[in-house]
């Protein structure tokens, strides 16, 4: 999907399994390790000018911003029951779950 | 997770196992040399030349033994020195001969 329109708190979304660093340069904020996983949106952050491109000093589109919360023992393999992982990402990022 | 390519040497996140250490938590005392980088990146951001998004770019973009070796503000002036010459802001025969004087 892209950043249009603010997600809903408490929806499910999925980070896109995607991996751009494959393809050349790139500066990405997203995680490694949160690629293909689901979480839960639980907050709206607002919306800031794409990173990815602002690196390359290049037009930057306007993305909503969110923090997603993620099961940290599905993730990291360690950690108890109820940990949760709380990580910044764009809504280009982000798809429905 | 089987067929993801690695993750890039600055995405330490879920790395803990294999290359964090504890954490000093220790105040750190900031080096002439900390602050004037700092002065230098903040001049550059005031002035339009350079996004902290680049200095970001440039730090993940050196080598992996050396990133691990370098201090945080070293981090930052060999970005700062990288994105300044590729934007052809200075010249490779400009900063060796600041070098040269400097040294």
């Amino acid at each position: 999907m892209s950043g249009s329109g603010p997600l809903a708190i408490g929806s499910r979304v999925r980070v896109r399994d995607d991996w751009p660093e494959t393809r050349g340069r790139v500066h990405i904020r997203t995680p490694h390790y949160l690629r293909g996983r689901s979480g839960t949106v639980v907050r709206y952050l607002g919306e800031f000018a794409n990173p990815e491109e602002l690196a390359f000093a290049r037009p930057a589109r306007i993305l909503p911003l969110y923090h997603v919360a993620f099961e940290q023992p599905q993730i990291w393999e360690e950690g108890s029951a109820g940990d949760q992982l709380l990580v910044e990402i764009y809504g280009s990022w982000l798809e429905p779950a | 997770m089987d067929l993801e390519p690695p993750r890039a040497h600055h995405d330490l996140g879920g790395a803990g196992k294999y290359l964090c250490q504890e954490i000093d938590r220790a105040a750190h005392a900031l080096s002439d040399f900390d602050k004037e980088v700092d002065a230098i990146r903040q001049i550059l951001g005031a002035r339009g030349i350079m996004t902290v998004d680049e200095l970001r770019r440039g730090i993940e973009a050196i080598p992996e033994a050396e990133y691990h070796r370098l201090s945080y503000y070293q981090r930052w002036i060999r970005s700062i020195t990288a994105i300044l010459l590729e934007k052809g802001v200075i010249g490779e025969a400009e900063l060796a001969a600041a070098l040269d004087a400097a040294a």
